[in-house]
């Protein structure tokens, strides 16, 4: 990835954290927020943007400080800064809503450990032009918010009978109180990952399928 | 699976005892047909519709994973039934039908599929799907209802019909309605639990007590359990290990505050520790295969079983502690392999 | 930078000023920022927590519409100001439209089934009773646990809770204690939720360990809660001289 002359952006910069590079789907980073905040579908949201926000602000303040950072000091930089920018979504979510802070708890402060933010610092936003690195910030946010979502949005309408607090099936619906506890996380979980897998591995056979058609 | 191996290997001459998986299995669910019989007579239609839905289901989830995964049925190897029957049986009888088989589904599909079938399993299926629906329902897995009610060959315990993701309706009422005494909906460990009360041996050997389909009387388990042993279909050291070690543990505690803690007889036949010990730790595929293996593996399930039961927030600890026991036995393999003969102890 | 980019294979050793330069710089925008959102977000925030505590005081003491924060420690009942942040118990006293004090919310908390369940709980000095429970925190299993909130019949049992002292004034008559469902008879006993045994008497235990410690302390000293009702919040003084 770092030998990528190519300095133009295009649909792949962003598109590669919605998809390819989806940073639950396929990278597996950031699984503590993942399974623990995702039992509904409005904690899933707030903490996919929450963590958007540090995303995109670390990545935009570090690309364009990436000349005079020098090599020996840059994680402790790098953290610092992410740190900077989770204290600030700490205090804005305090602002904008109580429940939603409690709910959310310890793992708005626990955005400056996710190791995804780390790792696109590191090893993008060091390394291209900020508006490329904010592009492709956008993107895996995008990508992780998703993610949380896909959960988050299954666990509450299985574990709760609702989608974003508003009920769906009425009063008589039983609901599956396993999907809020953290079991429910793991299963969902697992189980897109499953959906996940099995649709890149068609998409390859189809993809094999059309190659040898066409020889 | 059971697709003869390509390859034998045999050097010496082998007397083969003419057991394979398929007859082990059909003897095992012919040892659990009295227990669906007894279920039967003593719950009635509710208890058979749940046998049926719950096995179907199982029967029907192992086909299904099977095409997905491009493999030969395996249905005829019974273990699939099995793992509907055994689930099914702890279950309250009463439980909703469309539950029962959410159940059966994750049995298969989280306990048994995921890893690749039968033998490839870590835990038992039977035991994966019922600690879902425990998590996933905890009402309905713990409204029980009376045994040998009225009516029960002719009508349905009002909760069994419930409409597919809808919540089951309260029986308090009915259940009031059908029995002559005074039924609190308590399993016997949840009376001596919240209130202190001791059921009399007696009615929990012979299973006129509230429970779960199949775990009401313990002489009948028993007697299954002993024909399988006595046809050397299972190992009779695993249940009467575990049934030991949970005696020990109650008798202990039992010495120490009489009044508090339940006597081991109390132990031995509430609840599920019969049925779990003969037809689910027992079972070859998360047992450990060593001698010293198979003695820790029954004495820990025992023991954990009792501390669940009497220190827990819930009332039955056979399924955590067996699970527990499942998870545990690569390890126990791991650490009790024997010494191959001739070869040198490590490190001495 | 003057460092020429050519090593590759060897790192560039950067001299200590540049290094220190640049964190200490990254620190003070850090700083700045924090504080930054500090000074913006504080007044916003800090009006959410008044505004949550007192939904949930106002909530478990019936017809308060101010508040006032006391501690109760061995030198008694102390005010609560932002200069005089004082030690001990924190309580809440309730006061009516006309400033008459109509009870005091304090905390209490119990082991429950999952973790431990946090209460606020409304004591009512005239009736010496409990008139209100709000669950501030809890963990316990949604559709079992969870009814000691949702249940009507277990709410019940806080419409007015005995909780009286005995005649020394040293500890409750009566233990507040949580019953089998459907056995309650006394005014000081909560009837039980069935299927929820363990939530319920979490609730009983909390209350009852929370109203030994504090009521004997507190009983002598309701007369000075009485004495310096607050202010009306504005928007309701408005509306008063309006």
């Amino acid at each position: 990835m770092s030998k990528r002359s190519n300095d133009s952006i295009t649909w792949g910069t962003f598109s590669e954290g919605l998809w390819r590079d989806n940073p639950v789907f396929v990278m597996l980073l950031g699984m503590c927020p993942v399974l623990a905040v995702t039992n509904s579908a409005i904690n899933a949201l707030a903490m996919g943007l929450a963590t958007t926000f540090v995303l995109l602000a670390s990545g935009a303040l570090i690309s364009l400080l990436r000349h005079s950072i020098p090599k020996q000091v840059r994680i402790a930089t790098y953290i610092v800064i992410i740190a900077t920018f989770v204290t600030i979504v700490d205090y804005a979510i305090q602002a904008i809503s109580l429940d939603l802070y409690n709910a959310l708890g310890a793992f708005i402060q626990l955005i400056v450990a996710n190791c995804m933010i780390l790792g696109r610092a590191e090893a993008y936003a060091s390394r291209n032009r900020p508006l490329k690195s904010f592009t492709n910030a956008l993107g895996m946010g995008a990508g992780f918010t998703l993610a949380l979502l896909c959960l988050g949005v299954v666990r509450e309408v299985l574990g709760a009978g609702s989608l974003f607090g508003i009920d769906l099936f009425g009063p008589r619906f039983e609901p599956w109180v396993v999907m809020i506890l953290p079991a429910g996380g793991f299963i969902v979980l697992g189980a897109w990952l499953l959906l996940f897998e099995w649709l890149k591995q068609r998409k390859e056979r189809l993809e094999l399928e059309a190659a040898a058609e066409t020889r | 699976m059971s697709k003869k191996p390509t390859i034998e290997l045999r050097t010496s001459p082998h007397a083969h005892a003419g057991g394979d998986v398929v007859r082990i299995m059909r003897n095992v669910v012919y040892a659990m047909l009295p227990i669906c019989a007894f279920t039967i007579w003593q719950f009635g239609l509710s208890a058979l519709a749940l046998l049926l839905v719950v096995t179907a289901t199982c029967m029907a989830s192992e086909r299904l994973f099977n095409r997905l995964s491009s493999q030969p049925s395996s249905l005829g190897d019974w273990s699939a039934a099995i793992t509907g029957i055994l689930l099914a049986l702890t279950l309250p009888p009463g439980f909703p039908l469309w539950m029962g088989a959410v159940a059966a589904f994750a049995a298969v599909a989280l306990g048994k599929a995921l890893f690749g079938g039968l033998g490839m399993n870590a835990m038992n299926p039977a035991l994966i799907g019922r600690a879902f629906v425990q998590a996933a329902f905890p009402v309905a897995i713990t409204t029980w209802t009376p045994a040998f009610f009225e009516g029960r060959f002719t009508s349905f315990v009002p909760t069994t019909l419930t409409p597919p993701f809808l919540q089951p309706p309260v029986i308090g009422d009915w259940v009031t309605s059908v029995t002559v005494d005074a039924f609190s909906g308590a399993t016997p460990l949840a009376l001596q639990k919240f209130e202190g009360v001791q059921m009399d041996a007696m009615d929990m050997l012979l299973g006129t007590t509230a429970g779960s389909a199949g775990e009401t009387s313990a002489l009948l388990i028993l007697i299954c359990g002993l024909y399988l042993a006595a046809r050397r279909m299972l190992d009779w050291r695993i249940p009467v290990l575990v049934m030991l070690g949970a005696a020990v543990t109650a008798g202990i505690f039992f010495l120490i505050d009489p009044v508090k803690y339940p006597d081991p007889l109390f132990v031995f036949l509430s609840g599920g520790l019969m049925l779990g010990a003969w037809f689910m730790a027992s079972d070859m595929v998360g047992s450990p295969v060593t001698p010293l293996g198979v003695v820790i593996y029954a004495l820990m399930i025992g023991v954990l079983t009792v501390i669940i039961r009497l220190f827990g927030g819930l009332t039955e600890g056979v399924m955590y502690a067996i699970l527990l026991g499942n998870a545990a036995t690569p390890l126990i393999d791991q650490l009790t392999q024997p010494r191959v003969f001739g070869e040198q102890r490590v490190g001495k | 930078m003057s460092t020429p980019e050519t090593e590759v294979m060897q790192q560039p050793a950067t001299p200590a000023g540049p290094m220190i330069r640049t964190l200490m710089g990254i620190a003070m925008l850090s700083g700045f920022l924090v504080v930054l959102t500090y000074q913006l977000t504080k007044p916003i925030i800090e009006e959410n927590q008044r505004r949550a505590i007192e939904a949930a005081v106002f909530q478990v003491i019936p017809d308060a519409v101010a508040r006032k924060d006391f501690v109760v420690n061995e030198t008694g009942v102390v005010a609560v100001t932002a200069e005089n942040p004082a030690e001990g118990i924190p309580i809440y006293a309730g006061y009516d439209q006309e400033g008459q004090l109509k009870g005091i919310a304090a905390k209490a908390a119990a082991q429950g089934y999952a973790d431990i369940i946090y209460l606020l709980y409304g004591y009512e000095p005239e009736c010496q009773c409990i008139r209100g429970i709000k669950v501030l925190k809890l963990a316990e299993t949604p559709g079992l646990g969870d009814k000691i909130i949702t249940d009507a019949n277990f709410v019940a049992n806080f419409d007015a809770l005995d909780a009286s002292l005995n005649d020394a004034g040293s500890d409750l008559a009566n233990d507040i204690v949580t019953v089998k469902h459907g056995t309650k008879q006394n005014p000081w006993e909560i009837d039980a939720i069935s299927g929820a045994t363990i939530s319920a008497k979490a609730v009983g235990k909390a209350l009852n360990l929370s109203a030994k410690a504090l009521l004997p302390k507190l009983a002598p000293q309701v007369e000075k809660l009485k004495e310096d009702p607050p202010r009306q919040p504005p928007e309701q003084v408005e509306e008063q001289v309006n």
